[in-house]
């Protein structure tokens, strides 16, 4: 049976090249534009796909985006829809959610056991016992789900791009292609957007054949396409609107970000299917689905048809069906609908039936008949096609998501939008109107109100074109004492579902839908929400109104995880020692929004060029580049005001020259910076901070200026300074090679500051002991950060100096016990918990959290203690996070931890309950794979507990270690 | 996407910004009882209001006072942050 039609005026196939594709297996062809489930049904398959619980046979329904039972697995993705999907050649698809095959699906058993699965029955039945748990977990792993993920994946991103128009309007059809006219002809630019692949609406599928529309058609399409400002973007949906007129756009491309002035909605409306016994039957669809399948694909939707209508569209749907040479048996009107077309079709010769009162379908695999009722007879038709032309529901997210209000509107049986947002304006059938030259009319006056708004022009007042009669059934909805009559198709929700949720207390709207799941399928309730809130207006005696909606949040649509990932724009910085490091193949990690060298590869493997990195800094020499940490210039008569009230530690007091260890927390006392700080002058610090908090503690402490009134000037010189410091044994006579300056212990003793020329340039040196050897952090503008840099490693080449990367720092700086903000301490971590009760002065008048510090100190219980492992086994290598257990509980974790080389053993800090923080006390560490290892807690720092090399006699200097 | 009206820029990008709080005078920290500065640090009144917040404007590096209504959405004035402001919540 081949149901392709002669050619259609405005098909969107072309004839003249044909597609082949697998189906389930075997060969199906069609022509070139055919969407799938086109080629399929044009095949006269029309089992598409089996549903989601009951595994019944699912045909076409809504061909608009929203048939959920004929989503396909595609040999590279899942769930493709399958009536908007075009065909390509050389596709392999099966449908998705079968045992077995489409044809022989064994899950259909489950529709035999239906009865014993009653609504909510997987809340209620998993509960108890527990331990019978898992074994439904895994049944209802092995059957819930569609399409299966292609974990096997080749990483997918598509570009992100932003477009700004002053009117926007969501839609292509007769109103909104004359709406964006409208505006367009006001000189503002607008955006037309529209989820086809081609410009039209229903004046292509529902007017296809009137002769009286070819005018409308040509002037719309034309004008539309001719002018300038007017940007068309097809095969595209606005997923989401956000504050503003910020709208999401999805296109194939990826995702659009667009930012509007004002915005037309006219999205149009979502046809509702009937609910009857078997409504779900190969052959039952919507008319506007079966309008599609011919108009777009010249498909006929079956050989003999019986419409069901409460609308003068089902009537067109008859005439567009006859004037095909389809059979078209009855029109079944479930009221006394009037109008040209009713009187086009009964002057057909089509027999229609005026309140008629469905039944059931009927058919085993397909629909074979239908049985309806007039006055108290029954009837029964056999057919192989029943459209449904009983209502429509707006397309209404853009509308709810922007804040409209909907009401009920009873002449029309529909919700229409009676109150917008500012800027949001509607128009069409989402507004309730359905005369096509009126929705023309109305689309023009929403474009040019819209607008007008942009130019700041006061609009007129809108003429009212709303409908004057119903175009949708009150209540198509006819339960049957058998049931199957499906209100939601992608989760197989019957009437009894619904019944059973309000019976037992779901009877809000939002309860419902939870707990009877209506709405929360792929489709997301666009062909059952309507028809689920007259059910539930019905059972509890409430208005439409009064019942309610659910909220329509984004995505209106399933979008892409390829689409909201985007490709990434994110900055990079890069110091200005970056060529150094790429000329030593470094091997580069991310900091905060910096890349730094972790290593320089210069030995077999990463371990043993860390070691080789960290042996060179406690033997002999390494420098670091360490331009990533922020850098803050404080000036100002109130400059040692400002450093005191931020910093815990006193820094008022500090003098000339000096440096101090700058630790800041926050209201609540957490631990959130830290850094040095050096005095200039009586008005002048220089403060760092760390590398990921340079920009939030910067725009702290300007907030903080603000806030104290205070005198003082803070410039983040982040970017305008490089900085390194060189660490070890024979650190100072590298530097006394290239610097006038006095570096003898009485000069410039360990923790002072002093400023001189390096290589030439101005320089500020700082005796640091983050890694625990001599060192000085060498500061300077960034221009001439490369030239100390080369000179250094130029002079220390004498002494075998090293490069090293953060991976060597962190392990230096752990053997010395020295936190690391962010990774030893963390969202809560205060400083006595961090073990630093030294470096809080509570005497202080006033500081940034002192309060709460104050408190804190009194309720200490967890202390960040040094570790030792007792293991030196390779695979009892604890990783940082790991926990720490103790009868069965958790007393704390691991938050650095390190193969030192130096001292023979692996050291680490922990976060323990202060009970277990004794020296001595045996810690339990659970490894990822489950085994404990024991870790025993000792003093830090482990290495030279006395600081002594940090500060070495000059006569000691380079033999130490 | 929510647009920003600045003073002296113009029509800006919600996503510049950064939020920094509500405006509050922080309590005199050698007086306040505890109880005051636990609600100080914790507690936040979320019944619909009209606040005084702070944002910052990254790309410029200037903190900006929004009287901004919580229930709407709407942001009603944009203004400069000036020293010694806490004074005036």
């Amino acid at each position: 049976m081949k149901l392709r039609l002669a050619p259609q005026p405005l098909e969107w196939i072309d004839r003249k090249s044909s597609v082949s594709f697998t189906f389930e297996g075997q060969t199906v062809s069609g022509f070139k534009g055919d969407v799938i489930s086109s080629a399929l049904w044009a095949q006269g398959r029309k089992v598409v796909g089996r549903s989601f619980k009951y595994h019944r046979r699912r045909g076409l329904l809504s061909f608009a985006n929203h048939d959920i039972n004929a989503l396909l697995q595609a040999e590279d993705r899942p769930n493709v829809r399958a009536d908007v999907v075009q065909a390509e050649d050389g596709m392999s698809l099966t449908a998705v959610n079968t045992f077995g095959s489409l044809a022989s699906d064994k899950g259909a058993l489950v529709e035999w056991i239906g009865k014993f699965l009653p609504v909510g029955f997987y809340y209620r039945a998993f509960y108890s016992p527990k331990f019978l748990f898992p074994k439904w977990e895994r049944l209802i792993r092995e059957m819930a789900g569609l399409g299966k993920v292609n974990t096997d994946w080749s990483e997918e991103r598509k570009p992100k791009r932003y477009l700004h128009c002053d009117v926007v309007v969501i839609g292509a059809g007769p109103s909104g292609m004359a709406a964006a006219i409208a505006a367009a002809k006001q000189g503002v630019d607008v955006c037309l957007i529209d989820e086809n692949p081609y410009i039209g609406g229903s004046l292509d599928y529902q007017y296809v054949n009137e002769d009286s529309q070819q005018l409308n058609r040509k002037y719309l399409k034309e004008t539309v396409e001719s002018m300038p400002n007017i940007q068309v973007i097809t095969s595209s949906y606005v997923a989401g609107y956000y504050g503003d007129h910020w709208l999401g756009i999805n296109t194939p491309d990826g995702l659009i970000k667009l930012s509007a002035q004002a915005v037309v909605v006219a999205s149009g409306v979502f046809e509702q299917p009937a609910v009857f016994r078997n409504n779900d039957l190969p052959g039952v669809m919507n008319a506007s689905a079966a309008q599609r399948l011919m108009a777009r694909y010249a498909v006929a939707p079956c050989k003999e048809a019986v419409i069901l209508t409460a609308n003068p569209e089902g009537y067109r749907a008859a005439l567009d069906l006859h004037k095909n040479g389809l059979v078209v048996k009855a029109i079944l009107d479930t009221g006394k609908t009037a109008g040209e077309s009713v009187v086009q079709a009964k002057s057909a010769g089509i027999p229609v039936f005026e309140n008629a009162v469905l039944v059931e379908a009927t058919g085993r695999k397909q629909l074979q008949g239908v049985t309806f009722e007039v006055g108290r007879l029954q009837h029964h038709l056999s057919c192989d096609g029943l459209l449904m032309s009983v209502g429509w529901a707006p397309a209404g997210a853009p509308l709810y998501q922007a804040g409209a209000k909907f009401g009920y509107n009873y002449t029309l049986e529909q919700l229409l939008p009676v109150e917008l947002p500012e800027g949001v304006f509607a128009c069409g059938r989402i507004n309730g109107v359905f005369e096509i030259e009126d929705r023309i009319k109305d689309g023009e006056q929403a474009g040019t109100a819209a607008a007008q708004t942009v130019l700041g022009k006061e609009a007129l007042a809108p003429v009212d074109y709303t409908a004057k009669s119903a175009h949708s059934d009150p209540y198509p909805i006819w339960p049957h004492p058998k049931g199957k009559e499906f209100v939601d198709f992608d989760e197989d929700i019957q009437i009894k579902d619904l019944k059973g949720a309000i019976a037992q207390g779901f009877d809000n709207i939002e309860l419902m839908k939870r707990f009877s799941t209506i709405g929360m399928g792929p489709s997301q309730g666009k062909h059952s929400n309507m028809n689920g809130i007259r059910i539930l207006a019905k059972l509890t005696g409430k208005t439409i109104d009064q019942t309610g909606s659910t909220t329509a949040r984004p995505m209106f649509h399933p979008t892409p995880v390829s689409h909201l990932a985007g490709m990434r724009f994110r900055p990079e910085r890069l110091t200005p020692l970056h060529s150094f490091h790429q000329q030593r193949n470094a091997c580069f990690m991310e900091a905060g929004s910096w890349l730094r060298p972790e290593y320089y590869p210069t030995a077999e493997t990463r371990e043993a060029s860390i070691a080789e990195e960290v042996s060179a800094v406690r033997n002999s020499v390494g420098l670091i580049d360490v331009s990533t940490l922020g850098k803050l210039e404080v000036f100002g008569r109130d400059a040692g005001e400002l450093m005191d009230r931020l910093y815990t530690m006193r820094m008022s007091n500090m003098n000339v020259g000096a440096s101090r260890y700058a630790l800041m927390v926050d209201e609540t006392g957490v631990v959130i910076d830290d850094g040095v700080a050096v005095r200039y002058s009586e008005e002048h610090f220089y403060v760092t901070t760390t590398t990921s908090t340079s920009d939030s503690a910067y725009r702290l402490i300007q907030k903080k200026v603000i806030e104290w009134g205070l005198k003082v000037t803070v410039l983040n010189r982040t970017g305008q300074i490089g900085a390194m410091n060189l660490a070890g044994p024979n650190s100072r006579k590298i530097l006394a090679q290239l610097t006038d300056l006095d570096l003898s212990n009485d000069a410039f003793p360990y923790l002072a500051m002093r400023r001189a020329q390096v290589c030439g340039v101005e320089a500020t040196l700082i005796r640091v002991g983050f890694v625990g050897e001599l060192g000085y952090e060498i500061h300077t503008d960034s221009q001439s950060a490369l030239k100390i840099w080369a000179s250094i490693m130029e002079v220390g080449s004498e002494y075998g100096i090293k490069p090293f990367g953060v991976e060597a720092q962190r392990l230096l700086r752990l053997e010395k016990g020295h936190i690391i903000v962010g990774q030893d301490t963390d969202g809560l971590t205060n400083p006595f918990e961090a073990n630093m009760p030294w470096s809080v002065h509570l005497k202080k008048p006033y500081f940034l959290g002192k309060p709460s510090l104050m408190k804190l100190k009194t309720l200490q219980n967890r202390t960040l203690v040094g570790f030792e492992l007792l293991s030196k086994a390779h695979k009892d290598m604890p990783l940082e996070s790991n926990l720490l257990i103790e009868n069965g509980a958790m007393i704390g974790r691991v938050t650095s931890i390190g193969r030192s080389a130096t001292l023979n053993k692996v050291i680490g800090l922990a976060m323990v309950e202060t009970a277990f923080s004794e020296e001595n006390q045996v810690l339990k560490i659970k490894l990822t794979d489950g085994r404990f290892v024991d870790a025993k807690v000792i003093k830090t720092p482990f290495y030279d507990p006395q600081g002594l090399l940090q500060k070495p006699d000059e006569s000691n200097e380079g033999e130490a270690a | 996407m929510k647009f920003v009206t600045c003073p002296s820029l113009g029509r800006r990008a919600l996503s510049e910004f950064t939020y920094g709080g509500r405006l509050e005078k922080e309590p005199d920290q050698e007086s306040v009882s505890e109880k005051a500065w636990t609600d100080y640090v914790f507690y936040r009144n979320g019944a619909p209001q009209t606040l005084k917040e702070w944002w910052y404007h990254r790309p410029t590096g200037i903190w900006f006072l929004f009287e901004r209504n919580t229930l709407t959405d709407r942001i009603t004035q944009v203004e400069f942050a000036n020293r010694g402001i806490e004074n005036e919540a």
